[in-house]
C-alpha cells in the first residue's frame, strides 16, 4: 500500500462520504467522484532538448503541461527544486527512488526537437510508487512549432485520461465576447483562445454589439448575434476564413440564442415578434424555418441534448423562468425545474448525464448542475451575477460568466469544477462574458 | 525505443485574421435620444419630443406593462406622432443588469412592443414605428441598485427620419 494511498484514504473517511478515491492496488489512478480530494502529486522536468533549436521550448512545453494538469485541482506539482534526478536521457532508467523520495506519484518525461519549423515531442509517463510506465508507453507528437501549446496540451490530455480514465481537455478553444469600456458605453467584440486563454485573436472588430457566440460540434463555424444591421440577428462565421454571413434576413425581426444541433446541420435559435418570443429551429444550408413554440410567454436559450432528439429551454409560461425539455420536433415540454428562484441558461452536457444552467434566487445568481429529469440540483457557485455556462469537451469543468457589482462593475469569466470546487479567473486581455468551449481538437 | 507505439500529426494552429469589413460605432442604436434637433419652444422639434413631452417610459421589475405615467407620456407622444407626419420612430426595449441576457433580450422586445401597440391603439400606422430590444446591454445608469435599474428598465421612442434625415 502506498503512502499516499493510504493519506487519501483516511482523508475521505473522516471528511466526506463520497470522496475521490485513488485505486487501492490497481495501477495510478484518480477517480474523480464529488466531495473532496487530496490533489495527486506529480513531477514534470523540464523536455530534453534533443536539438540545440529545442532549448527554449523543452523548457516551456514542460511548464504548460504543468499549468494544465495543477490547473485542474486534480493534480499539485513536485517543484524542479525539490527534484533530487535530474533527467538527461530520455531512454534511460528511470530513478524510481529518487522521486519516490519526494512523493513524485506520477513523473513526466519528455524529448523536443526541432528541425526548421518542425516540433517532434516525445514524452512518457510513469507510475513512480509502482516502478512502471503508465498504461499506454511512450507517445510522439509531430506538427509545427508555432503549434507548440496545443502539443504541450495534447500532452498533458494524455496525461490526465491515463490517471482519471477520463477524457481530457486541454487541447480545446474557447469563443466568447471581448469587453471594453464602461457599463454605459460597454465595447464588445468576438475573440478566441485557447481554453487557457493563450493566443487570443479577435474575430469581429467592436462596431456592432456582439452576443453568445456558439461553436459548431466540429469547431470550425461559430454562430452568433450581432446588431450590425440595427437588429439583433443570428450569423454564423468561418473561423478558419474569418468568413460570416447572416442566417435570418427578414428585416425587423429579431432573432438571437443560436445553438447548433449535434449533426451540425440545424440551429435552434429564438425569434422576437410582437414582443413575443419563441423558438424555431433553421436547416443551415436550406434556410428552411420551423416553429417549435407558439405561446405567449418567452421561450429562449435552447439547447440540444447530445443525441439531438430533445431540446431543453427556458420559458416564464408557468410566470417565472424555468427551465422545460422537448422533443426536437416541437409539442409539448415537460418542466423539469422545481427549486426556488428563477431558472435560465440551460446547456446539456456533452455527456448527456447533466444540464448546466443560471440560477437567481433572493438577489443572487448560481451556476449550477442538474439531472436531465431535474433531481440532483447542486449549485457551485454564488455572486452578484453568474451567467452563461457552457462545458468542457469532457464534461468535467464548467465555464461562465461573472459581473462584478457597482457602476464600476467588470465582466469576466471564470471556470470551476462540476464538483464546484477550483473556482477561478480564466486570464483575458480584456473583459469577458458569453464564453463557449469547443470539442476537443483533432 | 520501447514504446513509442504512436504518432500523431499536429497541423499548425489555425491561422486567422483580423475581420476588418465592419464599420461605424458600437453604440447600437441612440440609447440617449440625445437632446433633439431644433429649440425645446418649437413644438414640432424633436428637442420638444425628446425633452418636453419625454421620449421614454420606465416599468416595473420584470414587467412590461405600460404604467399611469407611461401611458400619459405615450398619448403624448401619439399626439405628437399624429401632428408631426414626416417622422418614423424606432422604439427601443431595455432591461435592468439583473437578468440573464438572453430573457433580457425577451423582456426588452416585450417593453418595447407594449409602447407600439399603445401608439397604435392611439392612431399611429405601425409602418411608422420599428421595435428594438437591447436587453440588458445599454444600460443608462451604471450603479448596481434600484436608483439606477429603475432608469434602465426603459423603452425608448427615436425619432427617425423626418427633419432630420
Amino acid at each position: 500500500m502506498r503512502t499516499f494511498l493510504t493519506g487519501v484514504l483516511l482523508a475521505a473517511a473522516l471528511l466526506a462520504p463520497a470522496t475521490a478515491v485513488v485505486a487501492q492496488n490497481g495501477p495510478l489512478r484518480i477517480e474523480i467522484t464529488d466531495g473532496v480530494i487530496e490533489p495527486l502529486p506529480y513531477a514534470v522536468p523540464s523536455f530534453i532538448a534533443d536539438t540545440a533549436s529545442a532549448s527554449e521550448l523543452s523548457t516551456q512545453i514542460a511548464r504548460v503541461i504543468a499549468s494544465d494538469l495543477s490547473g485542474t485541482g486534480l493534480f499539485r506539482e513536485i517543484p524542479a527544486s525539490a527534484h533530487i534526478s535530474k533527467v538527461t536521457d530520455f531512454d534511460a532508467q528511470v530513478q524510481y527512488a529518487d522521486w519516490k523520495a519526494v512523493n513524485a506519484q506520477a513523473l513526466i518525461t519528455g524529448a523536443v526537437s526541432v528541425n526548421g519549423n518542425r516540433l517532434t515531442v516525445r514524452f512518457r509517463g510513469y507510475d513512480v510508487f509502482a516502478d512502471k510506465e503508465l498504461d499506454g508507453g511512450g507517445l510522439q507528437f509531430t506538427g509545427t512549432t508555432d503549434g507548440w501549446r496545443r502539443m504541450a496540451h495534447k500532452v498533458a490530455d494524455t496525461i490526465y485520461s491515463r490517471i482519471t480514465g477520463e477524457g481530457g481537455y486541454f487541447d480545446s478553444r474557447v469563443v466568447y465576447v471581448s469587453e471594453n469600456g464602461p457599463k454605459n458605453d460597454r465595447r464588445k467584440r468576438l475573440a478566441i483562445m485557447d481554453y487557457d486563454g493563450a493566443n487570443v485573436q479577435f474575430l469581429t472588430n467592436s462596431a456592432s454589439i456582439v452576443l453568445a457566440p456558439r461553436f459548431s460540434p466540429t469547431g470550425d463555424r461559430v454562430l452568433y448575434t450581432s446588431y450590425e444591421s440595427g437588429f439583433p440577428q443570428i450569423h454564423v462565421m468561418d473561423i478558419g476564413k474569418v468568413q460570416r454571413r447572416v442566417l435570418s434576413t427578414d428585416d425587423g425581426i429579431m432573432s438571437f440564442a443560436p445553438r447548433f444541433s449535434p449533426d451540425g446541420r440545424t440551429v435552434v435559435f429564438s425569434q422576437s415578434q410582437g414582443g413575443n418570443t419563441d423558438l424555431f429551429t433553421m436547416d443551415i444550408n436550406s434556410g428552411k424555418l420551423t416553429r417549435l413554440t407558439s405561446a405567449p410567454s418567452i421561450e429562449t436559450a435552447p439547447s440540444f441534448s447530445p443525441d439531438g432528439s430533445q431540446i431543453v429551454f427556458e420559458s416564464d409560461r408557468s410566470g417565472s423562468q424555468q427551465l422545460y425539455v422537448m422533443a426536437v420536433t416541437g409539442g409539448e415540454a415537460r418542466r423539469i425545474s422545481h427549486g426556488k428562484g428563477r431558472y435560465g441558461t440551460p446547456v446539456w452536457s456533452p455527456r448527456g448525464d447533466l444540464l448546466a444552467f443560471t440560477k437567481q434566487n433572493k438577489g443572487r445568481f448560481h451556476i449550477g448542475v442538474m439531472r436531465t429529469d431535474g433531481s440532483e440540483e447542486r449549485l457551485l457557485t454564488a455572486s452578484f451575477l453568474d451567467e452563461g455556462p457552457t462545458w468542457s469537451p469532457n464534461g468535467r469543468v464548467i465555464m461562465f460568466t461573472r459581473e462584478t457589482q457597482g457602476a464600476n462593475g467588470r465582466s469576466l469569466l471564470y471556470s470551476v469544477d462540476i464538483s464546484g470546487r477550483n473556482l477561478k479567473p480564466v486570464r483575458t486581455p480584456d473583459g469577458g462574458s458569453d464564453p463557449a468551449w469547443s470539442p476537443l481538437q483533432n | 525505443m520501447s514504446g513509442l507505439t504512436k504518432v500523431i500529426l499536429i497541423t499548425s494552429a489555425l491561422g486567422l485574421a483580423a475581420c476588418d469589413n465592419v464599420t461605424g460605432g458600437n453604440s447600437g442604436g441612440t440609447s440617449l435620444n440625445g437632446g433633439g434637433a431644433g429649440s425645446v419652444a418649437d413644438e414640432t422639434s424633436p428637442a420638444y419630443f425628446n425633452q418636453e413631452i419625454g421620449d421614454r417610459v420606465l416599468f416595473v421589475v420584470d414587467q412590461s406593462s405600460l404604467t399611469t405615467q407611461a401611458q400619459g407620456i405615450l398619448l403624448a407622444q401619439s399626439n405628437w406622432l399624429l401632428a408631426n407626419t414626416d417622422y418614423t420612430v424606432t422604439i427601443e426595449g431595455h432591461a435592468d443588469e439583473q437578468g440573464t441576457r438572453e430573457y433580457n433580450l425577451a423582456l426588452g422586445a416585450r417593453r418595447a412592443n407594449s409602447a407600439q401597440e399603445y401608439l397604435v391603439s392611439r392612431g399611429i400606422a405601425s409602418n411608422r414605428i420599428k421595435v428594438v430590444s437591447y436587453g440588458k446591454e445599454r444600460p443608462l445608469e451604471i450603479c448596481s441598485d434600484e436608483s439606477c435599474y429603475s432608469q434602465n428598465r426603459r423603452a425608448v421612442t427615436i425619432l427617425t427620419g423626418g427633419l432630420t434625415g
